[in-house]
């Protein structure tokens, strides 16, 4: 921002939002999940994309992690998944040589298995640690999560489920913690104003994790 | 003066068993290293101590010294084309070839770490602008070209005139190099231990000591291997520079951690670096500072040490593992410190959140590195033993 009301460049989102792209995103309410609501949305992460991480391995990729957060005054606990949070502005596609980390139109990061050279930058420069190394030969992967050694992933925000159903997909993870009458993940298109994710957002308000650094992730969190 | 800038080049005409047995030696444990990456790339990168967590480790040490040494290793060149430093004339082509030779061997090691190095192809040609690594690829291998240009400029005759240019083109490519190095870590916003302009700076002064410490030690072991004389003024000249270098260096890394512990935001990062980190504390206060940045300048500036060569090798060496050292706490330190995702709470999940991260190198990725490093010093001695590259001596300068 130059002066007030004066930009410099206009973000992405501005400029999608006008051209009617959708911008995917999800919506967490940390207050309603507990511990076994997010071991859940793992196994459900696990399963969709056949990935599995022994307990304790320093290198088994984990798509979608439970992270618990204690208050270190009041001792309050909290349970949260955390994945890959889709940002506008990737710093993991900002650094990538080959371009194989990229966003799509819909705001979905992904990695191009035919150009990651396995260099690990994007590890280096995501601040929320959403990525894994493929540190072995893997076999029996699944149609749609192409996995390999050598290779870097991350949560596809189950972009195979939102090019097949669209707006009415639903993630893994959201899908195994939602339940007729408890809601607890919104999916939806963060540029449409008139959907359950934006309405929400606009009436509750929402954290974005790292906000300091003006990624302006897809992903964002009720309750902290 | 004049002697000097007409000097008489000539190839290493060594027969000695020690060129050849320190020849054999290094192709070894090049093919060991070379072996290594091998096995690495079969087997995936779980047999290396690397993670999820600290996903660069030792090969990355030993290319990245690699790399920044080469850009300081022609530094003598241009003193002397740049700069217009006589004196620093005889040593201008091996200053180029030594440069060459180390940036090949950081390349090599970058390349073999890679999880897919068969793509590398995909690496030449899928170009992403916005990401310093693509720059870097571009800047290496456009190093290469110049510095190999320059080289055959200087060594030409007909073409000296030529030189000088060339000689330019080449430092103000160097410099852009060593931005683009220090960059990798500067422009990594979301880590406390980088996200900081002072990093490109700094890797360049670091160039300057790393490359001119790697240079002293091969000039001195190539004259003694093939006997040539190698008069103390040309040291002593080489030793002043040293110290300068070294104490330069000494102010950035100052100047790093005061800017960084001025905030409270990074006191967390500087208490772990400086006080608590335990192996990255001890490397750094005692391997780094002590033996890395403060006994070389006691070695180089002590008035009873003035003209000891065993001095001027020990700084050498020390400036060197003071390098190593620096570069760990930077590569693998940085990593190590946790990411401040949830600020005010305390962090845990099966992810290692808010632990500090622990890496133990395996013995595949040191001899990766190491394989590196001997590729490099390899190419020298080579290109020293079939061009004439080396000046048959370095006699007392006739002032």
């Amino acid at each position: 921002m130059i002066v007030p009301g004066v930009m410099l460049y206009q973000t992405g989102q501005a400029s999608s939002r006008s051209s009617g792209q959708p911008r995917w995103g999800l919506l967490i309410d940390t207050n309603a999940l507990n511990e076994s609501d997010v071991d859940a949305c793992v196994r459900a992460c696990q399963r969709e994309h056949g990935w599995n991480s022994v307990p304790d391995s320093k290198t088994d990729a984990q798509w979608i992690r439970k992270v618990k957060l204690t208050d270190p005054e009041s001792g309050h606990e909290r349970f949260l998944p955390m994945m890959c949070q889709h940002c506008e502005d990737p710093p993991c596609v900002d650094v990538c040589p080959t371009g194989a980390s990229f966003k799509r139109q819909d705001g979905i990061v992904l990695v191009n298995k035919h150009t990651c050279i396995g260099c690990r930058y994007c590890m280096m420069a995501c601040p929320y640690k959403a990525r894994s190394f493929i540190h072995e030969v893997l076999k029996d992967q699944l149609a749609v999560a192409p996995r390999g050694k050598g290779t870097v992933e991350s949560c596809t925000l189950c972009v195979h489920r939102i090019d097949r159903d669209g707006a009415n997909a639903l993630p893994a993870c959201a899908e195994a913690v939602n339940q007729e009458g408890r809601k607890t993940i919104w999916f939806g298109d963060l540029n449409d104003p008139q959907s359950e994710i934006s309405q929400r957002l606009k009436a509750l308000g929402a954290l974005k994790l790292r906000a300091d650094m003006g990624l302006n992730p897809g992903i964002r969190y009720q309750g902290l | 003066m004049k002697m000097q800038s007409s000097s008489r080049y000539a190839e290493i005409k060594t027969s000695t068993s020690g060129y050849w047995s320190i020849l054999v030696a290094l192709t070894l444990i090049a093919l060991i290293g070379f072996a290594s990456a091998h096995h690495m790339d079969t087997e995936g990168h779980h047999i290396t101590g690397m993670t999820n967590q600290v996903v660069w480790g030792l090969p990355h040490v030993f290319a990245i010294f690699l790399i920044v040494a080469a850009s300081g290793a022609l530094n003598l060149a241009s003193i002397a084309s740049v700069f217009d430093k006589q004196d620093y004339k005889p040593l201008a082509r091996f200053s180029a070839v030594l440069s060459i030779a180390l940036l090949v061997g950081g390349l090599a090691i970058l390349l073999l770490d890679l999880g897919r190095p068969d793509r590398l192809i995909v690496a030449m040609t899928y170009y992403n602008f916005k990401s310093i690594f693509a720059w870097n690829i571009i800047l290496y291998t456009g190093f290469i070209v110049i510095v190999l240009a320059y080289l055959w400029l200087m060594m030409e005759r007909r073409m000296h005139r030529w030189s000088k240019p060339a000689g330019l083109l080449a430092f103000a490519w160097r410099l852009i190099l060593t931005t683009g190095t220090g960059s990798i870590f500067g422009f990594l916003v979301a880590r406390e231990a980088y996200d900081s302009a002072l990093l490109a700076p700094m890797f360049i002064v670091m160039s300057f000591a790393f490359g001119l410490a790697v240079f002293i030690l091969l000039l001195m072991l190539s004259f003694r291997l093939d006997r040539r004389e190698l008069d103390d003024s040309h040291l002593q000249r080489l030793r002043k520079l040293l110290g300068l270098f070294t104490a330069a260096v000494l102010y950035f890394v100052i100047v790093f951690h005061l800017t960084k512990l001025y905030g409270t935001q990074n006191h967390d990062f500087e208490r772990f670096i400086l006080l608590e980190g335990g192996i990255y504390t001890l490397l750094f206060w005692l391997i780094q500072i002590g033996l890395g940045n403060l006994l070389p300048l006691a070695l180089v500036y002590a008035p009873g040490l003035q003209h000891s060569r065993p001095a001027l090798v020990a700084a050498s060496l020390l400036v060197i593992l003071g390098a190593f050292a620096q570069l760990y706490i930077i590569i693998v330190g940085g990593q190590a410190f946790p990411l401040n995702i949830f600020p005010g709470y305390i962090v845990e999940s099966s992810f290692f959140d808010g632990v500090v991260n622990e890496y133990a190198p395996s013995l595949w990725e040191f001899l990766l590195g190491i394989g590196g490093v001997t590729s490099a010093i390899l190419i020298a001695l080579l290109g020293i033993r079939v061009l004439p590259i080396m000046p048959e001596s370095l006699p007392e300068e006739t002032p």
